[in-house]
């Protein structure tokens, strides 16, 4: 299985991907992106564009939508208003960020070699990050696997519940992509540590 | 420790200066996603703590499910819960209890 690891004469973070596994880390780079562009997240496009430049608002509520909501919590408890204001001045800047991140896996991944459509089998992707190359993948794998533990519903201490689900079970196959991405971030990690 | 004997002591008033210049806290909450070694690196890399104090933050995060990991101003705060969204970690801000 691939992992990252610290190249200490390069000082580089590196890793080894299959064809396969790159084009699986580009798509689910892919849906993120589209998701953090769903619902209000951005202003609302004024119609004047004296208008558009001076709304400066963001959203105010909690997205509708579980992943952005475990996205871009809630950061007052206790007060509704506050929440809305914290919301309304940072989520546009968070899901920029994000969006960002998952980006730049996507142009990582293409620039070492992933073509636009993996037809060839035997292809190895060979991708060297730089410290704040690899700190925007940690990110970014942490997004990644909020999303899937959200849609699979992943608690604490569940891990016997998914293992024991049959191979045919969609689910299985879900959470088998959580567990990689959880693997692949522990190694990122790790290198990062050792990068320091 | 042993009981100071009753000599003149001045009020105690460090406690209430410390209170006032830093009302409000980061809270980091538990989740079932996030790895113990990358909270860890988050808490190193973003508030500069040594090892030892980022472990023992995090490992109250784990135990706890919470953990108070910043205090200051309620600007300053803000200014980390976001920090902590950017990384994806699930914080919140409070008045310091």
């Amino acid at each position: 299985m691939s992992a990252f690891s610290y190249q200490r004469r390069g000082k580089q973070i590196a890793a080894t991907f299959t064809g396969f596994e790159a084009d699986l880390l580009r798509s689910l780079a892919a849906q993120l992106i589209e998701l953090l562009h769903d619902e209000s997240a951005l202003p609302q496009q004024a119609i004047d564009p004296f208008e558009a430049m001076l709304d400066f608002s963001g959203p105010t509520t909690e997205p509708d939508d579980p992943v952005l909501a475990r996205l871009f919590p809630t950061a007052y408890r206790d007060d509704e208003d506050a929440a809305g204001e914290f919301r309304r001045f940072t989520e546009g800047t968070l899901r920029e960020g994000k969006t960002a991140g998952a980006s730049a896996i996507i142009a990582a991944l293409e620039e070492a070699g992933l073509p636009p459509e993996l037809e060839e089998d035997g292809l190895i992707i060979d991708v060297e990050l730089d410290r704040a190359e690899a700190e925007v993948w940690m990110r970014s794998f942490t997004d990644l696997r909020l999303a899937l533990a959200t849609r699979l519903g992943i608690e604490e201490d569940d891990e016997d519940f998914w293992d024991q689900l049959d191979d045919e079970d969609p689910r299985g196959q879900v959470y088998g992509i959580y567990q990689w991405l959880g693997y692949l971030q522990e190694t990122l990690v790790e290198s990062l540590v050792r990068a320091a | 420790m042993s009981a100071p004997s009753p000599v003149e002591l001045d009020e105690p008033v460090t406690d209430d200066l410390t209170v006032t210049a830093k009302p409000w806290v980061t809270i980091v909450w538990n989740d079932p996603v996030n790895l113990m070694s990358y909270v860890t690196y988050v808490f190193r890399s973003y508030f500069g703590y040594d090892k030892k104090k980022a472990e023992k933050l995090m490992m109250e995060v784990h135990k706890d499910g919470r953990s108070a990991v910043s205090s200051g101003s309620r600007e300053e705060m803000e200014r980390d819960v976001q920090a902590m969204h950017g990384y994806g970690l699930w914080a919140t801000l409070e008045k310091q209890g």
